[in-house]
């Protein structure tokens, strides 16, 4: 069953949007945040697990100190205040995922709390998003419930299940409601997340690869009718895991509330699904503010202190923030205001710093990411970085290029060649036969035959009218079918003329 | 057999010193206990599992150590082929831990305790697993899906609980030492009604991680013997810093054996807890209390009265605290991972209505009353006044210990208002039953240490009265100095252990039926 929706222009012309954000980040720890088990991912499954993980009889958790470091890192650069002391509770639920039958996670206690993030609008406007906390916790085990035709546990004929991710360090970031932002809403959201993403990833605490799980995000939105000061009720997207998905999300359920509300019926506060095919969402579980999880302190662990000495010592190894390092980027790279907003609206930035990283100059990694990439991008309905294209697989299509090897037309090719999964550059230019024809005999071959074809542009050319070379040029790309460096054509042509270039 | 007989009834510390000077070997002693379980253990039933084979390994590996000299042999710990017994609670690998639980029948767990690592270490055979109220949850051992332990003294009776099996054993001779656990006297208490020593260590003292969590912020593995000496051998082995429990302290182990072996109280205060005597408890416990106290007296301690008002509250509230507790960490026995799995009779075949059969067909009643009431007092709503309010309880019994150790080093009460009931007495009234840990639920609440030695019988029934002394936080050395004395000066009057007086289960008795479980 598909949900009404109203058009987003409308939904906004009533309705005044209030955004809050979840947002989990796995902390790419060696080791998981209670257990001395080994945080990878994409193993077989139930291999990276202890008895711990297994929540056996008898075990114990201790606290991963790298992953405490790691939350304070994130709670600084959201600018936070650090709890000097907190705790780990337990959140009490029945749920094969979860091998203890509680998850141990901070509740009233969070390590991080009260701070703001400054995100940058598409038009350079800048917008704080308030940060309510940043808590610790564990991650849950993976189910793959089989046999059903949703892949939801309803329906499941039997339901596998990978404690590899029990037990992950996991810091979730919430959001104090975030109001006014109107119309920018799903905007403010893909940007709220991005930035979000890239300082956990420039702190180095996480992978940050949404595609794997690294970052996700749980959007809740409500409605209110313009003028009105309390919340509506809102809905809980949950497992949006990219940022183009957060901006459709936020867009979409907009549009559903509006529909909902526009209808007279209230809204119902459950989670919903997002439906990456389909960009819409459906009902999953009624959630209400009285589910009740028992939670309690944890008494198998003792309260986590934070000496301010500590706190500061990790201050002082901060990496510059987000901000400040776009400013560096331009400035290394040369790009004007226009190029590197483009460049950051089209979220390919920390792929042009690896890209330069890998050798190649800032002109070229513009080029071949704004030019080539965020187009194939857009097409594949994927962001950018998740399209597949290596750093070093543009350094290697561009050498080719300055070594006269093939074109850029050709590079294009190979490019998709690439994607398509045929080989590595040099394989696709080999396989597609697509090498410059750079033996100056069969070229010489065309350019006689091209002068003979044209002999009064030939004329031309002798008597100086050396524009008019095109013509002839033109003859010989089309007889090499566009194989022929174009500049060493004109070379040969004029020598052949006996013309000065 | 005679010799055998003998070797039963050494001390530890005794049966250490015969070993490492090589009058006997640990072969011998292991198998004279194996012996004696395979006797008497049919009418005593302290054992869930008998592990002969590694025990006997074990010892010949001690023995062969020994026979060949050199270093290997000097490195050998002080109890290397001294037999143990340990509570089914605490998880050991090559035998089933069931926690006395059908829940986890047949279970075998994948890694060991610390503490069975570190008597592993210390090359102590280990005789077998010992019964207990399912999960480590009564006073009588009577929860025990798999049926009672009986008291060596009166087989009629209950060895105490939970920790009756370890206790039993040592009192009928089947085992030297034994560990226990103690969430609010299941160390203490069965030492009491049984005769023997039990220690429950200052919380952290000892490391949790292996031992089946019942309440993790009481729970506590500790040392069950039948002298003062032999629990601080015990102690020293198994105590000290675990980096796998968080909860362990960093405190280097004091040297609890000189304490024990040094015993002295002249100039002591040992404090008698005014609210944990007198009215409630029996005649008898009265009585041997008294003399305990005048023996003390006569040793050159200053005994005082201190008062601790809140302890009124602290069965209340451990009675909140621990079950809640326990519901959470119960919550893992699901029938999705290991043990038992039942699936339901009728209806969709749901994961949770598997794990609703699993856990209605394997807890006991006791295990379901106290996971309901655990489950209720964390609810929302209710959390405050329950659990909340327990908590601060909580921290006024720590202050009436603080204010008690300002005027006292020790204090001294009976571990247990009673003397040992008859089985079957109190199953039908649970109230009746948590009163009998009234004395020893104090320190579980406060994490303070505490030991019960025996202090004679009583005069109306003949059975064992137990005296508890308890002493600050990480000041476990005074319970070994003090019991020690207490110790010596009862023996004294005795003319020998209490033990000696025990019925020797074999004399009248058909001794055929024995044998390991």
């Amino acid at each position: 069953m598909t949900d009404a929706t109203l058009s987003f222009e409308e939904a906004m012309d009533k309705y005044d949007p209030v955004l809050g954000f979840e947002v989990h980040v796995e902390l790419n720890t060696k080791t998981k945040m209670f257990s001395c088990a080994p945080n990878v991912f994409g193993d077989e499954p139930n291999t990276n697990v202890n008895e711990v993980d297994l929540g056996m009889p008898g075990v114990l958790p201790v606290v991963n100190k790298t992953a405490i470091e790691s939350s304070i890192k994130i709670g600084l650069a959201l600018n936070c205040k650090i709890a000097e002391k907190c705790r780990f509770a337990r959140k009490n639920y029945f749920y094969p995922d979860t091998p203890k039958n509680f998850q141990t996670s901070q509740y009233d206690e969070p390590i991080a709390y009260d701070g703001y993030l400054d995100i940058e609008l598409s038009d350079g406007t800048v917008f704080r998003v308030e940060i309510e906390r940043a808590h610790m916790e564990e991650d849950a085990g993976k189910l793959t419930h089989m046999g059903g035709a949703t892949g939801r546990i309803q329906g499941a004929d039997y339901s596998l299940v990978d404690y590899n991710r029990s037990g992950v360090p996991l810091v979730e970031i919430v959001t104090k409601p975030i109001e006014g932002a109107g119309s920018r809403a799903p905007e403010l959201a893909k940007a709220y997340v991005a930035a979000v993403r890239e300082i956990v990833k420039n702190l180095g605490v996480s992978d940050a690869k949404m595609e794997r799980g690294n970052v996700r995000c749980d959007a809740n939105v409500s409605l209110r009718p313009h003028g009105r000061e309390r919340f509506g009720i809102r809905s809980e997207t949950k497992n949006v895991n990219s940022l183009r998905a957060v901006e459709h999300a936020v867009r979409y359920e907009i549009q559903r509330h509006a529909a909902v509300l526009d209808s007279g019926e209230p809204v119902i506060q459950e989670t919903r699904h997002w439906h990456e095919d389909t960009r819409t969402t459906t009902s999953g579980r009624a959630k209400s503010d009285a589910d009740d999880y028992r939670y309690f302190p944890e008494p198998d662990l003792v309260p986590i202190t934070a000496s301010r000495e500590w706190v500061e010592e990790l201050r002082a190894t901060l990496p510059e923030p987000p901000a400040a390092r776009r400013k560096r980027l331009q400035a290394d790279w040369g790009y004007s205001d226009l190029e590197f907003r483009d460049v950051v609206n089209a979220g390919v930035m920390d792929e042009i710093e690896e890209t330069i990283a890998a050798g190649a100059t800032a002109t070229v990694a513009r080029k071949w990411w704004m030019g080539e990439i965020v187009g194939r991008a857009k097409n594949a309905d994927v962001d950018p970085g998740q399209l597949g294209v290596a750093p070093a697989t543009i350094v290697e299509l561009n050498k080719m290029v300055e070594d006269g090897k093939i074109n850029n037309k050709m590079a294009s090719e190979v490019l998709d060649g690439v994607l398509a999964g045929e080989g590595t550059p040099a394989e696709i230019v080999e396989k597609r036969g697509l090498a410059v024809v750079s033996d100056d005999a069969p070229l010489l071959e065309a350019i006689d035959a091209a002068l003979a074809a044209q002999p009064d542009v030939a004329d031309k050319i002798r008597g100086g009218k050396v524009q008019a070379i095109g013509a002839i040029v033109g003859g010989v790309m089309k007889a090499t079918r566009g194989q022929a460096d174009a500049g060493r054509v004109r070379e040969l042509i004029l020598q052949r003329l006996g013309v000065e270039g | 057999m005679t010799e055998n007989n003998e070797l039963i009834r050494l001390s530890a510390a005794a049966l250490a010193e015969k070993l490492a000077a090589r009058e006997i070997t640990a072969v011998e002693v292991t198998q004279a206990y194996l012996d004696r379980i395979a006797a008497v253990d049919g009418k005593v039933h302290a054992f869930l599992h008998v592990n002969a084979d590694e025990a006997l390994a074990v010892a010949a590996e001690v023995d062969a150590i020994r026979a060949a000299g050199g270093a290997a042999a000097e490195e050998l710990h002080v109890l290397a082929g001294v037999p143990i017994a340990v509570k089914d609670l605490i998880v050991t690998i090559g035998q089933p831990t069931t926690a006395g639980s059908k829940i986890l029948e047949g279970w075998h767990s994948p890694y060991d305790a610390t503490v069975v690592e570190r008597l592993r270490a210390a090359k102590m055979p280990i005789l077998g697993k010992t019964n207990l109220d399912e999960f480590a949850m009564g006073s009588s051992t009577e929860h025990s899906a798999y049926g009672p332990t009986h008291n060596p003294w009166d087989l009629e009776r209950i060895p105490g609980g939970s920790g009756g099996g370890s206790a039993a054993a040592v009192a009928a001779f089947e085992a030297p030492l034994a560990l226990g656990t103690d969430t609010g006297g299941s160390i203490r208490q069965p030492g009491a009604v049984t005769g023997t020593v039990g220690v429950k260590p200052t919380y952290g003292g000892v490391s949790r991680y292996g031992a089946i969590a019942m309440a993790s912020s009481l729970d506590q593995i500790g040392p069950v013997s039948r002298t003062v000496l032999d629990s601080a051998l015990l102690h020293q082995v198994i105590g000290g810093h675990d980096p796998r429990d968080s909860t362990s302290l960093p405190d280097p182990l004091e040297d609890l054996v000189a304490a024990a072996r040094t015993g002295n109280v002249k100039g002591m205060k040992i404090g008698i807890i005014k609210e944990l005597h007198g009215e409630g408890y029996q005649a008898g416990v009265e009585n041997r209390f008294n003399e305990s106290l005048e023996l003390l007296k006569g040793a050159g301690a200053e005994i005082v009265e201190v008062s601790c008002p809140n302890f009124k509250y602290a069965l209340g509230a451990y009675y909140l605290i621990m079950p809640s507790e326990a519901s959470s960490n119960l919550a893992k026995f699901d029938g999705v991972r290991y043990g038992l799995r039942v699936l339901p009779k009728d209806g969709p075949m749901t994961i949770e209505r598997v794990m609703g059969a699993t856990r209605a067909a394997g807890f006991g009643d006791e295990v379901k009353r106290r996971i309901i009431l655990g489950t209720y007092a964390l609810s929302a709503g209710y959390y405050d006044a329950y659990y909340g309010s327990a908590q601060k309880v909580r921290t006024l019994i720590q202050r009436d210990f603080d204010a008690a150790f300002e005027k006292a080093d020790v204090l001294i009460s009976p571990t247990a208002p009673t003397t040992a009931f008859k089985l079957g007495e109190k199953l039908n009234d649970p109230l009746a039953m948590y009163l009998n840990d009234v004395a020893t639920i104090p320190a579980n609440m406060a994490g303070v240490p505490g030991l019960s030695l025996p202090g004679g019988l009583a005069d109306e029934d003949g059975l064992p009265v137990g005296i508890q002394l308890l002493a600050p936080a990480r000041q476990d050395a005074r319970l070994y100095r003090v019991g020690a004395v207490l110790e010596s000066l009862l023996e004294a009057q005795w003319g020998g252990p209490l033990l000696d007086k025990a019925p020797s289960l074999t004399d009248s008795a058909v001794s055929s039926h024995g044998g390991s479980h």
